[in-house]
């Protein structure tokens, strides 16, 4: 009799040992066929899963771009800064930035572990022509006479000017001073040279007359950059009304700040995920009548809840790694080849002179764990209870029509 | 408070292990009061479908947990630039009394939903699913705990609070980085590495004997535990110096950085499979009376021997290797 | 050998809609032969075969297949039991839109994980038996009323059961595919497969190949005849 044989194999299907060779055969066998059907089921409702399938590689694109972007810029910031003093002093005068006289250097040059003290000389500019502020910095090492100035790329481009032409800046006794563009600076560290200007010694003096023998600030190498920490609380002790800046805390607010844009941009986001969540959660639930009646079908003739379930996870397994993949992508062409145009203006935003620079491209494997917990999981949670729903349908409903 | 998208994601997992849990543990109290397998009622028929949904709920509560474990290491290590002295995750785990505990309820979250998962997947095989109740009792132990660590988790965040160059030279004066594992740490070498390769001996024999004589199942659970944790001290005492080359660096977070070549997750995916899988021989064990699943329960406890023992294999031979690759020499 | 003792089953229980289909009804069907369950509409035929063919659980009684209790198993065993013993044809012939004839015979056995080359192998064999060779890569929407039903029955058989659960299999079919059907029906009880068939089309219980009618009313077995 046929099938009679059928039936007695049946209970070592019901009870199947694992594990064994043949068994793990079957099982990949039955996800294939799983996958196989999922996505002809997927195919042959295209336009109803289209419109879900856009929003979530846009909402994955967006949450991209803010994470790729940001890490770009901390990381851009974090190599600038490698070349940057390790330690600063500033003087404080009633818990406000002061000029440091010339005397203290040599103060600081006596404490131990410190193996060079240089002042600095820069400020601020505030250009009405193009409603910017520029950054101000004697340059000793570049050699500039007296009426020679070197401009950022930025700085050059808004203002249309050249190498040989003149820049003409509002002294601090209302004369102009013409300042000859000799040449500018190179664009590779664009993000902090964008808009920086530099002169000569007594370029800033004619400019800005500020008092003889003082400095805006004071740089410091130290022999062992381990002992930074230490050597600043000495200069603390040695000059109480004095300020040392770690460049490691330089870095640290750099972060914070980042992290903090960041994070408040993500949280403007997240309105977006609850309508996506909606969306994904409607379309789940809101099944066609000719989908319930595949179901339907499908458990009549042997498929078990359990099975309509994985099919049901590998719905959502196919169109999330769809869009994961599209979104991510297309954020990270956007970020690292286009300019960054979409989020730059909030999480850059600390010059009104945008430099046109280019991050490093980079992966980062705690970005790719955050973005899967934003957009991945809430996707899950949204779907798994109607998919549920769904798969419990009554195997006999087909037959009571 | 901080506010940066690791943490956010942080809370939203958390949010989402504490409401599938929730919603869970709900089902699983009407399932305790009603549950008879013999009815054929509507309410018994309505009662096993949902079966269902909390076994898919809780697959989703180890994923989710997975990857909350994975999110709180890294952005701890990501975190550790914000905060004077911790040069790494242990440091900023260590900035208030909530970092380690939540760290440590999500390892024990991962590990209840792995047996809850196993433990369904046995109870799935007896034809009047005789775990029914065990099952989700159990459920019941572990919804508190996903709270708890919502809570904690809340805690620390809010208790994370960075201080930056406004305020003046303060920061100068905060606390170095203190080591939460100092002890462990300070653990000699000698005695560390003996007790490592000790604990490896104990579970290969136990797990010939589990094999031979199942009724030995607690024995071998309770060795895979102890493995877990001595493999972990053994992380912080000596094989972290051993990768790092560096004779005063404890972090068993390093491991996962992309500096060293990830090494991390090679070790920690089987260790944790591994502990997994040992703790769930041991539950088990005494099933094997039960009547419907006399025939499965062999297999299965041959297949979860075998990943135990396979995992903590990986664990070991990996960790040899790192040990006898290093340059550093610890033992003269 | 399939027992039935006492078997009730109650719609929407303890609900103001509540609706007993079938009353305490006991039976045994042995292997083998054409068995018709005859009645109108709303006297618990269809039913009676959705509990036979382990689609659903009684509400109360028991119902054992060669000697083990079905009846108290939960719908994960009760599918295995199923997959491998019944398959079914349904009235509305419930074929899958947008996949191909091949892709529907081959549905059932998905969750088994065959191999998929032996898998098609059986599946274009059925098809070949049952005439329908030339339409395998056909869309099921395109075929006729007598294809569609007998890719149905191919359907049903992919699985090899031993027993066939056919409802109301000649309602959408006019008499010519009727006959047919009823043939090809009959072709497979005398193989010695088991065919159970719901109906109250006179045509099918007067059918040669019937072997048992059994008629129902209201929920209890009025009548049972040896044909």
């Amino acid at each position: 009799m046929p099938g009679a044989s059928r039936y007695r194999d049946c209970d070592t299907v019901l009870l199947p040992a694992f594990p064994d060779q043949n068994e793990m055969r079957t099982w990949l066998e039955r996800q294939n066929y799983l996958i196989d059907y999922t996505l002809a089921a997927l195919l042959r409702r295209k336009t109803r899963n289209l419109g879900l399938l856009l929003v979530y590689t846009l909402l994955v694109f967006l949450f991209a771009s803010v994470l790729l972007l940001s890490q770009g810029l901390r990381r851009e910031a974090a190599t600038l800064m490698q070349d940057a003093p390790e330690l600063i002093v500033q003087k404080l005068n009633a818990g406000r930035h002061d000029l440091l006289p010339a005397a203290w250097l040599d103060t600081l040059r006596g404490i131990r572990g410190v193996s060079a003290v240089r002042g600095r000389l820069w400020g601020y500019y505030y250009d009405p022509a193009v409603k910017a502020n520029y950054t101000l910095m004697v340059a000793p090492e570049r050699g500039l006479t007296a009426d020679a100035i070197m401009v950022g790329a930025t700085l050059a481009r808004v203002r249309e000017v050249g190498v040989g032409d003149y820049l003409s800046l509002r002294a601090a006794n209302g004369q102009p001073l013409p300042l000859k563009i000799t040449a500018l600076l190179d664009s590779t560290s664009e993000l902090l040279s964008a808009d920086l200007l530099l002169l000569s010694e007594s370029a800033f003096h004619q400019l800005f007359q500020p008092p003889a023998d003082t400095y805006t600030d004071a740089v410091l190498t130290v022999r062992n950059p381990r002992e930074a920490r230490t050597i600043a609380g000495k200069i603390t002790l040695a000059l109480p009304a004095s300020r040392p800046i770690l460049r490691a805390e330089i870095l640290r607010t750099y972060d914070a700040l980042f992290n903090w844009r960041e994070g408040i941009v993500f949280l403007t986001l997240g309105t977006l995920l609850l309508a996506f969540l909606i969306l994904a959660w409607d379309k789940a639930a809101g099944l066609s009548a000719e989908e319930k009646r595949e179901i339907g079908i499908l458990k009549a003739i042997g498929w078990e809840t359990g099975d309509i379930l994985r099919m049901k996870l590998w719905e959502g397994t196919l169109i999330s790694l769809t869009a994961f993949l599209t979104g991510y992508a297309l954020a990270y062409v956007q970020v690292f080849y286009g300019g960054a145009r979409l989020f730059a203006p909030v999480l850059k935003g600390w010059a009104v002179l945008y430099p046109e620079f280019r991050l490093t491209p980079a992966v980062d494997l705690q970005q790719l764990l955050v973005l899967l917990a934003v957009t991945v999981l809430p996707y899950i949670v949204a779907t798994l209870i109607p998919g549920w729903r769904a798969a419990i349908a009554d195997p006999d409903a087909v037959m009571r029509g | 408070m901080l506010i940066t998208p690791a943490l956010v994601a942080l809370h939203l997992i958390a949010l989402c292990v504490s409401g599938a849990l929730l919603l869970a543990s709900g089902f699983a109290w009407t399932l305790l009061r009603h549950w008879d397998i013999a009815s054929g009622s509507e309410l018994q028929i309505r009662l096993e479908r949902r079966t269902y949904l909390v076994s898919t709920l809780l697959g989703f509560v180890l994923g989710a947990e997975l990857l909350s474990l994975l999110l709180f290491v890294h952005s701890a290590e990501s975190l550790s630039s914000q905060f004077v002295g911790a040069m790494c995750a242990t440091g900023v785990l260590n900035i208030n009394a909530f970092g380690f505990p939540t760290l440590l309820l999500k390892i024990a979250l991962f590990f209840l939903a792995a047996l809850w998962l196993l433990l369904n997947r046995v109870d799935q095989q007896g034809h009047d699913y005789p775990l029914v109740r065990v099952k989700y009792a159990l459920l019941l132990a572990i919804m508190p705990l996903a709270l708890l660590e919502l809570l904690l988790q809340s805690a620390y965040f809010l208790g994370l609070k960075p201080e930056v160059i406004t305020s003046c030279c303060g920061s100068l004066f905060s606390a170095e980085g203190q080591g939460a594992a100092a002890e462990l740490a300070g653990w000699p070498v000698r005695p560390a590495l003996l007790a490592f390769y000790g604990m490896a001996g104990l579970l290969l024999g136990s797990g010939a004997a589990l094999w031979r004589w199942p009724a030995l199942g607690a024995l071998f659970a309770a060795i895979s535990g102890l493995t877990f944790v001595v493999a972990i001290a053994a992380i912080i005492a000596f094989l972290s110096l051993y990768v790092y080359e560096n004779p005063n660096h404890h972090c068993p977070f390093c491991l996962l950085k992309a500096g060293y070549d990830y090494v991390g997750y090679a070790l920690y995916l089987p260790l944790f499979a591994a502990t997994a899988a040992g703790l769930g021989a041991g539950l088990l064990a005494p099933c094997r009376h039960i009547a419907s699943l006399r025939r499965v329960m062999p297999g299965e406890m041959r297949w979860l021997t075998g990943v135990a023992l396979a995992g903590f294999g990986a664990f070991y031979v990996l960790a040899t290797a790192l040990i006898l690759r290093s340059n550093l020499i610890l033992l003269g | 050998m399939i027992e039935l003792s006492a078997v009730s089953k109650i719609f929407h229980q303890g609900q103001p809609n509540e609706c007993r289909a079938l009353c305490a009804v006991s039976l045994t069907l042995q292997r083998g032969g054409m068995t018709v369950f005859k009645g109108p509409s709303g006297s618990g035929k269809t039913t009676l075969l959705t509990l036979v063919g382990a689609l659903a659980r009684p509400t109360s009684g028991r119902i054992s297949l060669d000697g083990r209790l079905l009846s108290n198993l939960p719908e994960r065993f009760l599918t295995e039991v199923r997959r491998h013993t019944f398959g079914f044809v349904f009235q509305q012939f419930n074929l899958i839109r947008g996949l191909s004839v091949l892709e529907n015979v081959m549905l059932p056995a998905y969750p088994l994980g065959r191999p998929h080359r032996e898998l098609t192998q059986a599946a274009q064999a059925l098809l070949e038996r049952f005439g329908l060779d030339g339409k395998t890569a056909s869309r099921v929407e395109w075929l006729s009323g007598g294809e569609a039903q007998r890719t149905a029955l191919a359907r049903a058989l992919i699985n090899d059961p031993a027993v066939l659960i056919a409802d109301e299999p000649t309602a959408n079919l006019d008499s010519a595919l009727s006959g047919e059907v009823l043939a090809l029906l009959g072709e497979l009880a005398a193989q010695g497969r088991t065919v159970l068939i719901s109906s109250h089309d006179p045509r099918v219980c007067s059918a040669a190949p019937v072997t048992r009618l059994i008629e129902l009313h209201d929920g209890h077995i009025v009548g049972d005849y040896a044909c």
